[in-house]
C-alpha cells in the first residue's frame, strides 16, 4: 500500500536516464490543453507508454541529470504530478523545470548518488522524508541524502506557492 | 565587485546584492507569454487576485505556435489569450501581423540591450544576442510577473565563451552553436549564463547572433548574451521603442570557466537525433537519407537565413523524394524574401512556403513526422518526438546545410552539393 505520512512519502520507483525532455514528459501535440485531468494519460508516453496507465498514487520518479530540459511548458510537472507522482527525484534538473515544480507544488529532490545508474531500480520501494531529504530504497535497503532545497524557496513553497506569495503582495499593496 | 553581463544586468535591476548564486528580487522590463503558455499564465494571473497587469506597454502576449489555428482546440485556446489580451489593453497582434513571439519581437524594438525580458518560452534566451538578459519561465511566473512587474532571479554563475578566428563563408551561428553544445554538453551550462567574446564576434551577424543565444538553453543555460558592440547597437537604435541602457561587463570580471574556440576551424555541422549536443561535421553524416526539410524557426527563420537557402536553391530542385517546408519567421523576414525574390526561388525549386508560425517545430503543424521518417530542420531540439511520431528522427543544421540537404535528398554539407 502506499502512504503519504506527514511529509514521508512511500511509492514504488519509476526509473529513467539523462536528459527526461518535456517534450517526452508531456508531448507538444497534446498541448492545446492545460487541464491536468487530459495531460495526465499522455504523461511520458514517448518514453514509456506503460507509464499513464500503471503509475499509481505516489509512485517517485528517480531519473538522471538534467530532468526536464526543454521547453518552458508548466504542462510537464502538471502532467507528471497529475499521474500520481508524489515526488521526482534526479542527479539535477533544468531550471525552468525546477522553478515550474516549486511554483506548481510538485516536490523535487536534487540527489546525485540516488540517480547514478543501478542505485534504485524500476519498482523498488522508495521512502523520502521530505522535511530531511532522506531518501530510503526499501528493497535494496540503501539510503541516500538529497541536496537541500535553497532557503529562499523553501519559504516559496512553506507559503503555499507563488500563487499566494503574489496574492498576498497584491492585497498589501490595495 | 566587477561584474559579468549577467550580474551586472541583475545589478542594474535589483536593490539586493548580487553575487553568483544569491538569489535576487529584480525588476522586469518586458513579459510575455504565447498561444500555449498565455491561458494557463491567465488562469494563475485571476488566481494571484491580478486586475490589471503591471505596464500594458510592457506585457505582450503572441499567437504563434498553433496559429493560424490548426484545430477547434487549439483556436479556443488562442481566443482566450487574445480575450485577456483585449481586455488588458496589453500588446498583442493578430495572425497576418505577428510573427515568432523570438523573431518579431526584437524586429519590434520591444526588447533591448541592458534589459530583464522574460517569457513564457525557453527560447527567450534569444534576447541575450541584443544585449538582454532574456530568460525563459513557465506560465505562473510569467502571471507573477505580469501582476508585480517583478521576479525573483538567482544570480548564474556564467561561462565565458571567446571565439577566435574568422568563419568561413560556409558557416554561420548555427554551425558555430552546434559545435559548442557538442563541446560543453546539454547541461553543460545547467543554471549558468553563457557570454560571448572574442575577435571573431564583429564578423557575426546580428541575425547569426540571434541564432546563437537562441540555443543557449540547449545547454541548459539560462541566457546566453553577447556584450553590446556596433551591430548591436545600431539594430536596437533603428527600431527601439523605449529608451535603454546597454550594460557591459566589467574587463576584470570572474568567470566559472573559459572555453575558447577558433571558428575558422568550424565545419557545416549538424547535431544527430536525439540531442542537441550530438554534434558531427555534415560531411560525415551523408549516408542518411532524409524525408523532409523545415527552413524557419525562432533559430533560423530571419532574412539571412532565407537569402542563405536560397543562395543554395537558386536554379536547383528539391529532390523528389523531399519535401521543403520554408517558414519566414516574421513578416518583415516574408516581405523581404517577396522584395528579393527568394520566395519565387524557393517555390521554383518545389518547396512549400507559409505564413510565419513555429509551425512543425514542436510537432505542431504543417510538416508533422511520420513514424520511421527523417528529418533535416534548422530550429533548436531534435528530441524524441519533437516533431511528429517518436519513431522519427530530427537532425538539425544552419540553412545552407539544410537547403542543400533537400537539393540532394540526403543530410549534405553544402561544399558537397555538385561534387
Amino acid at each position: 500500500m502506499s502512504a503519504v505520512k506527514k511529509n514521508i512519502l512511500s511509492g514504488e520507483a519509476w526509473v529513467y536516464g539523462d536528459n527526461v525532455d518535456t517534450d517526452v514528459i508531456i508531448p507538444a501535440r497534446y498541448l492545446s490543453t492545460s487541464d491536468p485531468a487530459e495531460l495526465h494519460p499522455h504523461c511520458m508516453e514517448d518514453i514509456d507508454a506503460s507509464f499513464a496507465g500503471s503509475v499509481r498514487p505516489c509512485d517517485v520518479i528517480v531519473a538522471g541529470n538534467n530532468f526536464g530540459c526543454g521547453s518552458s511548458r508548466e504542462h510537464a510537472p502538471i502532467a507528471i504530478k497529475a499521474s500520481g507522482i508524489s515526488c521526482v527525484i534526479a542527479g539535477s534538473f533544468a531550471r525552468i523545470f525546477f522553478r515550474n515544480a516549486i511554483n506548481i507544488g510538485l516536490p523535487i529532490l536534487e540527489c546525485p548518488e540516488a540517480a547514478v545508474p543501478g542505485a534504485v531500480s524500476k519498482g523498488d520501494r522508495i521512502e523520502v522524508d521530505l522535511s530531511t531529504g532522506r531518501i530510503v530504497d526499501r528493497t535494496n535497503g540503501r539510503h541516500f541524502a538529497a541536496n537541500p532545497i535553497p532557503e529562499f524557496l523553501e519559504r516559496l513553497f512553506a507559503a503555499g506557492g507563488l500563487v499566494t506569495y503574489v496574492r498576498e503582495r497584491l492585497e498589501s499593496a490595495s | 565587485m566587477p561584474m559579468t553581463m549577467a550580474e551586472a544586468i541583475i545589478a542594474s535591476h535589483t536593490s539586493d546584492r548580487t553575487a553568483p548564486g544569491l538569489i535576487c528580487r529584480v525588476r522586469v522590463d518586458f513579459a510575455f507569454a504565447n498561444d500555449i503558455t498565455g491561458p494557463p499564465a491567465v488562469e494563475e494571473f485571476r488566481k494571484m487576485g491580478g486586475i490589471r497587469v503591471f505596464d500594458p506597454q510592457r506585457c505582450a502576449i503572441l499567437p504563434d505556435h498553433f496559429t493560424p489555428n490548426k484545430d477547434i482546440a487549439s483556436a479556443e485556446q488562442a481566443k482566450r489569450a487574445r480575450e485577456f489580451a483585449r481586455e488588458q489593453g496589453m500588446l498583442y497582434w493578430e495572425v497576418g501581423r505577428v510573427g515568432v513571439e523570438h523573431a518579431f519581437l526584437p524586429e519590434q524594438g520591444l526588447v533591448l540591450p541592458g534589459e530583464i525580458v522574460v517569457g513564457g518560452d525557453s527560447h527567450t534566451c534569444t534576447y541575450g544576442a541584443i544585449g538582454a538578459l532574456g530568460t525563459g519561465m513557465g506560465q505562473t511566473d510569467v502571471a507573477g510577473i505580469w501582476a508585480l512587474g517583478e521576479t525573483w532571479l538567482r544570480v548564474p554563475e556564467t561561462i565565458k565563451v571567446v571565439l577566435h578566428g574568422s568563419p568561413s563563408r560556409w558557416i554561420g551561428g548555427k554551425d558555430i552553436i552546434i559545435h559548442l553544445i557538442g563541446r560543453i554538453g546539454v547541461e553543460g551550462a545547467r543554471y549558468r549564463s553563457i557570454e560571448f567574446h572574442g575577435d571573431a564576434v564583429a564578423e557575426i551577424s546580428q541575425d547569426d547572433r540571434f541564432t546563437m543565444s537562441n540555443m543557449a538553453i540547449e545547454a541548459g543555460g539560462k541566457c546566453g548574451i553577447f556584450v553590446p558592440d556596433g551591430t548591436t547597437l545600431s539594430y536596437a537604435e533603428a527600431r527601439h521603442k523605449r529608451d535603454f541602457t546597454p550594460v557591459y561587463p566589467d574587463a576584470d570580471a570572474r568567470y566559472e570557466r573559459v572555453v575558447e574556440i577558433d571558428v575558422s576551424d568550424v565545419e557545416p555541422t549538424v547535431a544527430l537525433p536525439h540531442l542537441p549536443g550530438n554534434s558531427a561535421g555534415a560531411r560525415e553524416c551523408s549516408s542518411m537519407e532524409i524525408d523532409q526539410v523545415f527552413i524557419g524557426s525562432c533559430t533560423n527563420g530571419r532574412a539571412s537565413d532565407m537569402e542563405k537557402a536560397a543562395s543554395i536553391l537558386k536554379g536547383r530542385r528539391v529532390h523528389d523524394r523531399v519535401r521543403l517546408m520554408i517558414i519566414p519567421a516574421s513578416y518583415e523576414v516574408y516581405n523581404e524574401a517577396l522584395v528579393r525574390g527568394w520566395i519565387r526561388i524557393f517555390t521554383d525549386a518545389g518547396a512549400s512556403v507559409c505564413t510565419p508560425t513555429c509551425g512543425p517545430c514542436m510537432g505542431g503543424h504543417l510538416g508533422i513526422l511520420a513514424k520511421g521518417e527523417r528529418a533535416v530542420s534548422t530550429s533548436n531540439r531534435n528530441f524524441v518526438g519533437r516533431m511528429g511520431h517518436p519513431g522519427s528522427e530530427i537532425v538539425l543544421a544552419g540553412p545552407l546545410v539544410a537547403a542543400a540537404s533537400a537539393v540532394a535528398g540526403r543530410v549534405t554539407d553544402p561544399r558537397d552539393l555538385d561534387a
